[in-house]
């Protein structure tokens, strides 16, 4: 089953072609399939036998807008994922609230960075993808499961990737099987690669990556790796122009989730602007006294 | 040449309906009904992996009863159906009384069309979308295509009538959770039997449980509803 399913997505990629926007429209009526055609607990190869979701090939498209910094890293009790909210199209902000971590299902989150468009589609795809599974089966994808559908997805992505059109989320979620919070990096061929502490993606990453790098502790608590994945935004942000840091005028701040043993939950704007306006006050008295 | 033999269609239909009630008739029976907070689907199952009753969208649940492996896959048909609905259009154009619909074209083609009916009685419940008064809505669906729809309860199964007099005495609107349970658990069992939490599999759709409505009622709490 594995493996033809398999075959098919190689094959398929080699046959895309454009269809009229008419074709894409699914039929909506109870599919039913032969058992040796039947997708399982699929959704992806679903769509890709309907028909519903057709890639089309084109030029290089660059002033899409694009998504840009995310992290993620272990704490105590699990895993946080945090990241800004700009969107840009080349130099142009396109947008000021654009959100780039979601929940995928109850137990893990997704971040992304790229290309706009295609990620909040992936993400899209993804979660339906997670629970279609947990429908038909019975039962949800270990988490290794959920992650290598994950990369599979990302793998698919690679011809749009050529064309400018990246996804390169981080994947975070709570383990209930080994009862550990796992985190996961990708690269744009769909490689995966499980990180131990945190892991973070986007044109901001390299500036957010050496604040995690320079003060992380084993066993952090909650507020102390919400306060560290804070920081690390909000040092991407002042360095890359590409991403956004707190925007006090409009009260936009970055997004901050943790996954623990008790699922998925994104932290209040509250505790998340509290965050940020410390770290403000901390930078502002160094200023002031010129360090 | 061979003549072949002459059937009359009203014998042909009342063999293949014969035939798919003899079927559901080996099978254990099912309630589903509207109380305060949604809808409940208590059914008599002695496997505790094998479903009667499932999730299939947000609102939207579904059980059957008689051969499990047919009803089955119908389950995973309307899974489909509304994952991809819900994928092209929006999740809350997903409703239940299309997939009903599309239920019951299927099985109508099925009887009329194929060697053998299908040996199923399909429920598909759905809550309104929120904010809406807690209303419900039941599609029961024959092995024949026929469509009932009920804003009450609805029983399945091959006991359905004798369990249809037991349960309609003790029915009434916006019950508790517990009762709604606790008098599903008495109809099923009838005056002679008791049943345990293992016989017993118990769903419900209550907004109360966030976007996807549909959780399973087991174990402990199972078992603080039980009649006493």
């Amino acid at each position: 089953m594995l493996k033809s399913s398999l075959n098919r997505t190689f094959k398929k990629a080699d046959s895309r072609r454009y269809r009229p926007i008419a074709d894409t429209i699914i039929k909506v009526t109870l599919p039913r399939f032969s058992p040796d055609q039947d997708p399982g607990p699929n959704f992806l190869a679903l769509v890709d036998d309907t028909g519903v979701k057709e890639i089309v090939r084109g030029t290089l498209i660059d002033d899409l807008p694009h998504g840009t910094t995310c992290v993620a890293l272990k704490f105590d009790e699990g895993v946080i994922l945090a990241g800004d909210r700009r969107a840009t199209s080349g130099h142009q902000i396109s947008h000021r609230t654009m959100e780039k971590v979601f929940p995928a299902d109850h137990y893990s989150g997704i971040a992304i960075a790229g290309a706009a468009g295609p990620a909040l589609d992936m993400v899209r795809l993804f979660q339906l993808q997670l629970e279609h599974y947990e429908k038909v089966e019975g039962k949800s994808l270990s988490l290794d499961g959920k992650a290598n559908q994950l990369s599979q997805m990302i793998r698919q992505n690679l011809p749009q990737a050529m064309q400018g059109l990246a996804v390169i989320p981080l994947f975070a979620g709570f383990d209930l099987r080994l009862g550990t919070g796992r985190l996961f990096q990708f690269d744009v061929t769909g490689g995966r690669y499980e990180e131990a502490i945190f892991a973070a993606t986007g044109s901001g990453s390299v500036h957010a990556t050496t604040v995690i790098k320079m003060a992380y502790e084993e066993q952090l608590g909650e507020s102390a790796a919400i306060d560290l994945v804070a920081n690390a935004i909000f040092e991407a942000a002042d360095e890359d122009s590409a991403t956004g840091g707190p925007d006090l005028i409009r009260d936009v701040y970055p997004i901050i989730a943790k996954i623990t043993s008790d699922g998925y939950e994104a932290i209040s704007n509250e505790d998340v602007s509290s965050a940020f306006n410390s770290i403000i006050d901390d930078r502002r008295s160094k200023v002031s006294r010129g360090e | 040449m061979s003549m072949p033999f002459y059937v009359a269609p009203e014998q042909l239909m009342e063999d293949r309906a014969d035939y798919a009630r003899k079927g559901i008739a080996r099978g254990r029976s099912l309630i589903g009904l509207t109380y305060d907070q949604g809808i409940l689907i208590v059914a008599e199952n002695a496997s505790n992996t094998l479903r009667k009753v499932s999730e299939i969208y947000d609102r939207i649940a579904f059980a059957g009863v008689g051969k499990y492996n047919e009803f089955d896959q119908l389950r995973i048909a309307g899974v489909r159906h509304a994952d991809l609905k819900g994928y092209s259009f929006s999740r809350e154009d997903v409703d239940a009384r299309s997939l009903a619909n599309q239920y019951a074209q299927m099985l109508g083609q099925i009887f009329t069309h194929e060697m053998k009916p299908m040996e199923v009685e399909i429920l598909v419940a759905e809550i309104g979308q929120t904010g809406d008064e807690p209303s419900g809505q039941l599609f029961h669906i024959l092995y024949d295509g026929t469509v009932k729809d009920h804003s009450d309860f609805a029983v399945l199964g091959g006991d359905a009538e004798v369990i249809f007099e037991r349960f309609q005495e003790d029915y009434q609107e916006g019950l508790t959770l517990s009762t709604a349970v606790e008098i599903a658990i008495n109809a099923l069992s009838g005056p002679d039997r008791t049943l345990e939490p293992d016989d017993l599999e118990v769903a419900e759709l209550s907004h109360s449980n966030g976007r996807r409505a549909f959780r399973r009622i087991e174990g402990e709490e199972l078992l603080g509803h039980m009649p006493s």
